[in-house]
């Protein structure tokens, strides 16, 4: 635990030096979000039947952009390998780094939404179900993401090939999420929508850590 | 040990399996022939033209066997890359490595087929049906192993790092299947859904089962073949393969 | 038999451009693929024949 906790505010550390990667992730889910009504019009009734998708995919978009940092940095000085040589288990510190991860990716897009929500229009009670499923599905993101980053840590063309490998999985979680905001417009309540994020995401805390620390261990051989 | 005994576990070395490949391949294309023949004789010359879809529905006969075997390829390919993974076995890696293509082809024809029976059908080329979108993320699934085993230049460790992309595919296809299928009713859009087949005579049936046998014998003979083309560009520095006949000056 | 002449056969009760164009890209593949996986057999059995007999030269000339 603490070694996790230590690695989590070493990883918070070090962004906090470079504020610049995580500010171009926001910034980059406001002006994608904002693009879309540019694109396709500023009739709110559309927009707001937009929004969900819209938001939820630019903050799929966005936390791509950050993935690759996850492991990355510390790959390249050596810093894993020590890691994962280390008494504690390599599983620890890998939910330590998702975790500060999704401090630095996720909680800024769900703490931005609704401002971005506001621009399409959308009424606060929206407006809250949309924050309580990127709550519930940026974690969810950063844990699937962790699996993409891991594998092909070091490959050339690393990039493209991670969004090509997790954008599929990341499926479920977008079509929970927006369905969630959709169905609470709609009047149907977004109760079982947000269970639904909420197993996966149950299922993703067990799982996706271990998959992720196989990956590394492959990566560091 | 009886001498009638085979020691199966001796074929998991790509020296042993090589010539043994090469021997079932042409078993498998005649397998793959004549159930195709029979196939296609009930598709096109025994079933009876369907009362609501006429001649159109034939498609099926061809769909239906390719969205089988994208999915039977890619569960039989996590297996062995499974295997490959925990055994430490690389013919098994080799194997998951060599059914991807061949079930990316029956993903991508599933799709191209799918859309050619929607357009006469329901009037468009692509319906977010259920099937055809996990269908479309299976493809993507296949594409993305591919593209991983490609990019990394250890074999070994691509053969890792693919098996474990396949086993999450694997965990995931039944979890991207259902959200879409939740999805989909939602947002009830197309009013037929392939799923909506009338009670099917027994033809129709056969033509479907023997087809999906056509091409499931296919898949083998195009695994075998290519894993064999595999097998001699990973161990190339070997002496066996140095005396094969077909190399040796 | 269930058509009444070849042309009924092609023009598949008006489907014809949706099943020829199912069946043809279906055929097409599972003959191009079988074609293409036997130049990549041909390809690398090329290369290791270059190989063997590239290196017998050198053993030759020692």
């Amino acid at each position: 635990m603490n070694a996790m906790l230590a690695v989590m505010r070493r990883d918070l550390l070090m962004v906090m030096r470079r504020k610049s990667e995580v500010l171009t992730a926001l910034f980059f889910f406001v002006i994608v979000s904002s693009l879309f009504p540019l694109g396709i019009g500023p009739e709110p009734a559309l927009l707001r039947k937009i929004a969900p998708g819209v938001l939820w995919v630019g903050a799929l978009l966005a936390t791509m952009l950050g993935l690759q940092r996850m492991f990355a940095a510390d790959h390249a000085d050596g810093t894993l390998e020590q890691m994962a040589i280390s008494p504690t288990p390599l599983v620890w510190l890998v939910v330590g780094k998702v975790a500060a991860h999704w401090l630095v990716s996720g909680l800024p897009l769900v703490l931005m939404a609704p401002v971005l929500g506001i621009q399409f229009d959308l009424d606060p009670g929206a407006l809250g179900v949309l924050m309580l499923a990127l709550l519930l599905g940026t974690p969810l993101l950063s844990l699937i993401g962790a699996i993409g980053a891991a594998l092909t840590l070091g490959v050339r063309g690393g990039g493209v090939l991670l969004s090509l490998l997790v954008l599929p999985l990341y499926v479920p979680a977008l079509i929970f999420g927006a369905g969630a905001v959709e169905s609470h417009i709609s009047g149907l309540g977004a109760g079982g929508h947000l269970s639904l994020l909420a197993a996966i995401l149950t299922l993703a805390v067990f799982f996706a850590p271990w998959a992720a620390t196989a990956a590394l261990r492959i990566a560091l051989e | 040990m009886s001498n009638r005994l085979i020691n199966w576990f001796k074929f998991a070395s790509p020296a042993t399996f090589y010539p043994l490949a090469g021997k079932m391949i042409p078993v498998f294309w005649v397998l793959a022939a004549l159930f195709g023949g029979f196939g296609l004789w009930l598709s096109f010359f025994v079933a009876p033209t369907d009362a609501t879809q006429g001649e159109g529905y034939r498609i099926i006969f061809i769909h239906v066997p390719t969205s089988w075997m994208s999915m039977f390829i890619y569960m039989v390919m996590a297996a062995w890359a499974a295997m490959g993974l925990s055994l430490n076995a690389r013919l098994s890696s080799m194997m998951a490595q060599a059914l991807a293509p061949t079930g990316a082809l029956m993903a991508f024809l599933s799709l191209w087929t799918g859309a050619f029976w929607g357009k006469p059908m329901w009037g468009t080329w692509w319906v977010w049906d259920a099937r055809l979108t996990s269908e479309l993320i299976l493809f993507f699934l296949y594409l993305g192993f591919m593209a991983l085993q490609a990019s990394i230049d250890d074999p070994r460790r691509a053969d890792k790092a693919g098996a474990i992309v396949a086993l999450v595919g694997v965990v995931n296809v039944p979890i991207i299947y259902f959200s879409v299928k939740w999805w989909n009713t939602l947002h009830q859009g197309a009013s037929v859904s392939i799923n909506k087949s009338p009670s099917m005579a027994m033809t129709m049936l056969w033509g479907m089962l023997l087809m999906a046998l056509c091409l499931w014998m296919y898949s083998i003979a195009m695994a075998l073949t290519r894993v064999r083309a595999i097998i001699l560009e990973r161990e190339s520095h070997t002496d066996w393969v140095k005396q094969l006949s077909e190399v040796k000056p | 038999m269930i058509w009444n002449s070849a042309s009924d056969f092609f023009a598949m009760g008006g489907y014809g451009l949706y099943v020829w164009g199912s069946f043809g890209v279906c055929a097409v593949a599972f003959l191009v693929e079988p074609l293409m996986i036997a130049k990549r057999h041909k390809d690398i059995v090329r290369t290791l024949r270059r190989q063997a007999v590239a290196e017998k030269l050198e053993m030759e000339n020692k």
